[in-house]
């Protein structure tokens, strides 16, 4: 290989549809200091893709099935530059907001794309903040999740909050326990929590938010301190300032 | 303003009732009150002249106790006490007339023999007045229907600009982005599908805005601007995308609003292939049977990441559409299985002399 090759700018493609995938590697391929290194048709090959070949540029798609574009930038996190792809110029704002290199509109122009180009280049080494904060970030107020993205290496794993039994805090992480597993995610309590609905989900402490749900009942511990049983048996340490508002939540219940 | 008082014919008319009214009056002064018949009219003609004016104010009363609105003990307060009033005046107005005239010489002690009439005239003072409350009461509650009559047409004519709107807005826009985005593609690696595909989008706006402008079509209209608009979605999904089509050739000739199936099938792949990495299928079936047509759209999606969206946008605007259309004898039905969305109408299948 020639050390110009070496140099070359990597670029990935994301999008669903064969033939979105075809103008955009054609105008890549225009380019002689570009190549496609790789192409994938939804959003679990492109976690697997950004972790295989560490491409120097994203084109990525919004609407995808599964996983959205917005998924996928979540879970690589924001270290790679992206360009969003999309027919829908409302996603523009949101695409910003998490940092987006650029956001090109179907079709694509080549004057356009061009430009875009340029944008990621000067963005290169930047430092970008975490991507689910951005993402959390970006979300409209008032819709909460209906499901969470989870990265294990390459494997991506999709929860539905109905499925959720509790997160807990650990560090820069999160550990969510859905259905007997442990799912680990870098993604602050604080900022998981603005993004589930309050009404099914309650931060009974510093550490822990629960789905009220799968809350059975209350017990005391200790002096002053109380735990929360679940349904599988878990006890998670309730703080004072919360029980009162869990207790009167559970008794409205029943 | 006093509606017997505006068209001119109608205050001639109302006059006219007066006349049998002051021919009764003259005939009970004259005969059983023995005033003489020349007298009796010369009495009976200006009090009327001037009680049908008088007669005339039960109109602002009835206005300012609407009868569903008044309780039954105000009614009969209000209208009894101002009959009262009203003909207590007029007799006093009837005593001042006969004394006036008893200074002819034609009408000497005209006011004596008067004076024992004056109960049979306050009577009739009383009764007329009632009278002509409980016509004004009739005039107000056509007045009403009238304008009932008139909301309904105009709530109509909106019912038809919202159609029409909604009609517009069913040709998404994203839909077009995305065809244009895949002739783009084709151009260089397939021009011939590329010159295809124009033309299957030009022909299903085309259709699609011819369509609009009509207020039914038959079905095999509208199936053949779902071909190409499938057609088109078929080069940008390939594979992923499956139709399968099982329509009675009965149901072909049905009638159905413009646009109606357009939406749902949109939706079938927005919100069911769209997601699924595989794909899926959408399948289109019509019956008629007994004068009614039976319509489902169904598609595969995949339940665990498309929230169901039994209330969608599009959904409404097409149970709108048919409420308005055929009101309760149209029926539609939302549904989800097993993985397969499904939407079921069913409507009246020639009903496009109904409106037009």
């Amino acid at each position: 290989m020639s050390k110009k090759d070496e140099k070359k700018f990597r670029a990935l493609i994301v999008d669903d549809e064969d033939l979105a995938r075809l103008v955009l590697r054609e105008l890549i391929q225009a380019r002689p200091e570009m190549e496609v290194i790789a192409e994938c048709a939804n959003g679990f090959e492109a976690v697997k893709a950004v972790a295989e070949h560490k491409p120097d540029l994203i084109f990525l798609d919004v609407q995808m099935p599964k996983l959205s574009g917005f998924d996928v930038l979540e879970l690589i996190g924001t270290e790679t530059p992206v360009i969003f792809v999309t027919a829908y110029d409302q996603y523009a704002m949101r695409a910003f907001e998490v940092h987006a290199v650029d956001y090109l509109l179907k079709p694509i122009g080549r004057e356009r794309f061009e430009a875009a180009l340029e944008r990621a280049k000067s963005r290169l080494g930047q430092k970008m903040p975490p991507a689910p904060e951005l993402a959390a970030a970006a979300r409209t107020p008032k819709q909460f999740l209906d499901r969470i993205v989870v990265r294990d290496g390459t494997r991506v794993t999709l929860i539905p909050v109905s499925k959720l039994d509790y997160a807990e805090a650990q560090d820069d992480y999160v550990a969510l326990a859905s259905e007997g597993k442990k799912h680990l995610k870098q993604q602050t309590i604080v900022s998981l929590e603005a993004c589930l609905d309050p009404e099914r989900f309650v931060r009974v402490h510093r550490s822990y938010v629960v789905n009220f749900e799968r809350v059975v009942r209350i017990e005391p511990y200790g002096k002053d301190s109380r735990l929360a049983i679940l349904a599988d048996g878990t006890r998670l340490p309730v703080s004072r300032a919360v029980y009162a508002r869990l207790k009167s939540l559970l008794d409205e219940r029943t | 303003m006093h509606p017997l008082l505006t068209p001119i014919n109608r205050f001639g008319l109302y006059l006219l009732a007066w006349v049998p009214l002051a021919a009764i009056l003259i005939y009970l002064m004259a005969v059983p009150g023995r005033l003489g018949w020349l007298a009796a009219a010369a009495m009976i003609i200006p009090l009327c002249l001037v009680y049908q004016f008088v007669c005339l104010s039960a109109w602002y009363s009835c206005k300012a106790a609407p009868i569903q609105k008044s309780t039954g003990q105000r009614l009969w307060l209000t209208h009894v006490l101002a009959a009262a009033l009203l003909s207590l005046l007029w007799v006093l107005l009837a005593r001042l007339l006969a004394y006036g005239l008893s200074q002819l010489p034609d009408f000497q002690g005209l006011d004596r023999r008067f004076a024992s009439q004056l109960s049979v005239l306050f009577g009739a003072g009383f009764l007329l007045y009632l009278l002509a409350v409980a016509s004004h009461y009739v005039i107000l509650a056509i007045e009403d229907s009238n304008k009932a009559e008139i909301r309904l047409q105009e709530t109509s004519i909106l019912a038809r600009d919202a159609e029409l709107k909604a009609l517009k807005a069913q040709v998404n826009p994203h839909f077009l982005f995305n065809s244009l985005n895949s002739i783009s593609a084709l151009t260089s690696v397939d021009p011939a599908k590329a010159r295809e595909m124009c033309i299957l989008l030009a022909e299903f706006l085309r259709m699609t805005l011819g369509l609009g402008e009509k207020a039914s079509v038959p079905l095999s209209e509208e199936l053949s601007m779902l071909h190409r608009y499938l057609a088109i979605e078929k080069v940008r999904f390939g594979a992923r995308l499956r139709m399968e089509e099982d329509v009675q050739p009965e149901s072909q000739s049905a009638h159905l609003p413009p646009l109606l199936l357009q939406p749902l099938v949109e939706n079938a792949i927005t919100h069911g292939i769209a997601n699924l990495p595989d794909g899926g299928m959408v399948r289109l079936s019509s019956q008629s049977q007994n004068g009614r047509v039976s319509i489902a759209i169904e598609n595969t999606f995949d339940p665990e990441s498309t929230p169901l969206r039994k209330h969608g946008l599009g959904l409404k605007n097409v149970r709108d559409r048919l409420e308005a259309r055929y009101g309760k004898e149209s029926n539609m039905r939302v549904g989800a299985e097993n993985g397969i969305f499904r939407v079921d109408l069913s409507f009246p299948a020639n009903a496009e002399e109904v409106k037009s």
